[in-house]
């Protein structure tokens, strides 16, 4: 039976489904506690609250009756603007300290302490490094990439150059734009920590300076974004196109299913490949294999290279464990609700987790080391096979629902399936296309799921609309999650969901490639730091056509945004010069300077700004209206 | 029995955080929405006050709606009257603004409202069933309910402590 207020908490099946048995089992979900929680507190919904020093609470009321300023006297405007500050500065940590785990690990490897690791992609090492001014020629691999690891640790703090992962992946117009605002970071661990000291007790009282410097940080996050990026791609591969599936129909019963659920592939990638390897391990349990599944975006790491499914993503995590098929949910860190354990306890699913700087009450640690990676792997593989069996011929509920998905559209990837159609100049058909309005314009959809929002609501909306209006769609994160879900990388879907002249656009794409058919409506290019795959590709084509980014018929959306991380993408997407939609309230409506700074006034600064809006269909609108403005500004 | 509600209020478990008053406020508003109350002139108020101590100890007051209501007979003008629901209302096309409601209240309910200059209180949100003050309490410290009601729940609990300090 479905119960009305189930199906509104998402439009996957799948989800309402597993919704429907959490409550006959009367186990609370997300949607559960976010209920309990309403009406939430119209303080912080405004961004008037401050807890930054032990004089507080403090709380301005945003109608204006009560207090105007904060004990210390901080306008409406300066507490917002360091509450902004604060979430740019932490996704920014978030995403370079999934990019230092990389780079330690490259250096590991370099080093010959760690193995288990190998370089997978040396091209992309050499074109990394070159970027980076390291030497290549007539050099071992091996010490190159070496030099690249300490190169890309060097940028966490500041030296005598900028943060060169931001320096160098940049038009260089936009460095020269950049320098000129002071919003060229100097390191990514210092402008963190600078925003922690400028927002401190009795610092930064300017809204705009404050601003500013979570621009800055922003561009140290794309900074961050774009080497975990660069380095995954050297250790793993770059990613290539795969065919895959999504949705909790991915899960096998009689399978040893595994759900990988964080973001970095340094663990992930080594199960996926040893899984493949130890397939024994499960059949002597009584298992047809392992079945390793993807949630969030350690899945689209493991997705992108492996074509390993993606089983759901963000908001509804907890509905893998619901189905009771999985035997071992493993985390390493990011997004990764506390729930899931009281969640896993109900079904019996063991969790793990692997990082220790994240561990989680009532579930399994395991401290996972670069150095014993194989080890651990095999150890975590061994233990799911041992699960498998005690859960063996016990019923379980896997929804049938699983949509196909071609994902795996690296930067690369879509210029090598440029090259099959013009040899010479890869780009050209793409900017030949935009010219003649075969590509209005292009969306990047990023972003997480929200439980505010009914899952995947907005996603869908915007990107039929676009689709239709003939704008490429590109997604990353858990937007790409949504959006494959629903079939949107499935390329049967391309007559039904696209416009003519994209449709034209994809078709001839395919067909040089020999796919018989054409690309997937929606192009998979990643994880969420793999919004840097998006950048390059921007800046490729705004080189090409000797324009900065800011002029390019661009846009990007986070649709139904939750971490901090979505922030801080959305402070390099607005530096880099793009319209950004954000489809929730950010927490700045309390100060009005703010926010008409961050929709309108830092256009004249960047070219970039944010458009707020929670209908799904005037905000795909606005953004189709950007981006013929700027088709405009092209003379196009 | 369909007996009046009343607006209890549980002083210890009280935080302190006004979001009663802010959603009184939007409650009240033209948009009934935060975001676009924000913009809205006349300004929204509250008509709910969480007043500190010096021991810093939160005590929210509103209007008790006082079945003999000393602000109904003080009125000059014979603005107040009482509505069938118990709830005890200023019609603000009689109000003259002298404020004798206001010197009478023993709680200091009675608003003055900045732009219209008439005299406001709580009304219990009358079309929304609960008021938004009850509903948006995140510590309970606000309940909705009888007299009676609240009293036989009083009754229980002075009873479970009485029997459990025998017991102990």
């Amino acid at each position: 039976m479905t119960d009305v207020s189930t199906t509104k908490r998402s439009l996957d099946p799948a989800v309402n489904a597993m919704l429907d048995l959490a409550k006959e089992k009367q186990i609370d979900t997300v949607w559960d506690r976010y209920d309990a929680m309403l009406p939430q507190c119209g303080f912080g919904d405004t961004g008037l609250c401050c807890r930054h020093c032990l004089q507080g609470p403090c709380r301005i009321d945003p109608l204006g009756n009560g207090p105007k300023t904060g004990i210390c006297g901080a306008t409406a405007d300066v507490m917002v603007a360091r509450g902004l500050d604060r979430a740019i500065a932490a996704g920014t940590a978030a995403h370079s300290g999934h990019a230092r785990h990389l780079a330690h690990t490259l250096l590991k490897m370099a080093e010959g302490k760690a193995n288990d690791y190998r370089i997978t992609d040396e091209a992309k090492l050499k074109s990394v490094a070159i970027r980076m001014g390291i030497a290549v020629d007539g050099r071992a691999a091996m010490d190159v990439a070496a030099d690249l690891a300490r190169a890309a640790l060097a940028d966490f703090h500041e030296k005598d150059t900028p943060v060169m992962w931001a320096a160098t992946v940049v038009t260089k117009k936009r460095v020269a734009l950049l320098s000129r605002l002071g919003l060229v970071p100097k390191g990514i661990d210092h402008e963190v920590s600078e925003i922690m000291h400028r927002t401190l007790y009795g610092v930064d009282a300017d809204p705009v300076n404050l601003l500013l410097a979570g621009l800055r940080c922003g561009v140290a996050d794309l900074a961050g974004c774009y080497m975990g990026t660069d380095l995954a791609d050297i250790l793993f591969g770059t990613p290539k196109p795969v065919q895959s599936a999504a949705n909790l129909g991915t899960l096998k019963k009689d399978w040893v299913n595994i759900a990988l659920h964080g973001h970095n592939p340094v663990l992930s990638d080594l199960l996926v490949t040893t899984a493949m390897k130890r397939q024994d391990l499960a059949k002597t349990k009584g298992a047809q294999g392992f079945n390793l599944v993807g949630i969030c975006c350690t899945g689209n790491e493991v997705m992108s290279r492996h074509g390993i499914p993606a089983c759901t993503h963000s908001v509804s995590q907890e509905t893998a464990i619901l189905t009771g098929a999985v035997d071992m949910m493993v985390v390493d860190y990011q997004c990764i609700m506390p729930s899931i354990a009281t969640v896993a306890q109900c079904t019996g699913t063991p969790v793990l987790t692997t990082m220790d700087i994240c561990k989680i009450s009532g579930t399994d640690h395991m401290a996972f080391t670069e150095e014993q990676a194989l080890a651990h792997a095999e150890e975590i593989l061994k233990r799911a096979a041992d699960r498998f069996e005690k859960r063996k011929g016990k019923s379980v509920t896997i929804p049938a629902v699983k949509t196909p998905v071609m994902a795996g559209f690296s930067t690369e990837a879509i210029v090598g399936a440029l090259l099959k159609v013009d040899a010479r100049d890869p780009l050209k058909p793409v900017v030949d296309n935009i010219k003649a309005g075969n590509i209005r314009g292009i969306c990047l959809y990023a972003g997480c799921n929200n439980v505010k929002v009914q899952q995947d609501k907005n996603f869908v909306a915007m990107a039929k609309k676009m689709l239709k209006e003939n704008v490429l769609i590109l997604a990353t994160g858990c937007g790409a999650g949504a959006l494959m879900r629903h079939g949107f990388m499935d390329p049967a879907k391309v007559d039904e969901l696209c416009g003519d002249g994209l449709k034209a656009v994809l078709t001839a794409i395919g067909q040089a490639n020999g796919l018989n058919g054409p690309l997937p409506p929606v192009l998979h290019m990643g994880s969420c730091v793999d919004n840097s795959r998006a950048v390059a590709l921007a800046v490729a084509v705004a080189d090409y056509l000797g324009v900065d980014t800011d002029a390019l018929p661009v846009v990007a959306s986070a649709a139904e945004a939750v971490s901090e991380k979505a922030v801080s993408i959305g402070a390099y997407a607005v530096a880099a010069g793009l319209p950004t939609h954000v489809g929730v309230m950010l927490p700045v409506l309390g100060g009005p300077l703010v926010a008409s700074v961050l929709t309108d006034k830092v256009k004249d600064l960047t070219g970039g700004y944010f458009i707020v809006d929670l209908d799904p269909e005037s905000a795909a609108d606005k953004l189709i209206a950007a981006i013929d403005q700027r088709r405009k500004g092209l003379g196009l | 029995m369909n007996q009046v509600k009343e607006i209890f209020i549980i002083q210890d478990r009280c935080m302190g955080c006004h979001t009663c008053e802010l959603s009184c406020a939007v409650v009240h508003s033209r948009s009934g929405n935060l975001y676009e109350a924000m913009a809205e002139h006349p300004r929204p108020v509250p008509r709910i006050y969480v007043e500190a101590l010096s021991s810093g100890k939160p005590v929210p007051l509103v209007c008790r709606h006082c079945a003999d209501a000393p602000c109904m007979h003080a009125c000059i003008a014979g603005a107040i009257r009482k509505t069938p629901e118990q709830t005890i209302v200023t019609d603000p096309d009689k109000c003259i603004g002298c404020w004798t409601c206001v010197m009478v209240c023993p709680y200091g309910m009675v608003g003055r409202h900045p732009e219209e200059q008439k005299a406001y209180r709580c009304d219990r949100c009358p079309a929304i069933g609960e008021p938004a003050c009850v509903s948006s309490c995140p510590t309970r410290a606000l309940v909705y309910r009888s007299v009676d009601d609240y009293s036989k729940n009083r009754r229980q609990t002075a009873a479970r402590e009485l029997s459990s300090g025998e017991g102990g």
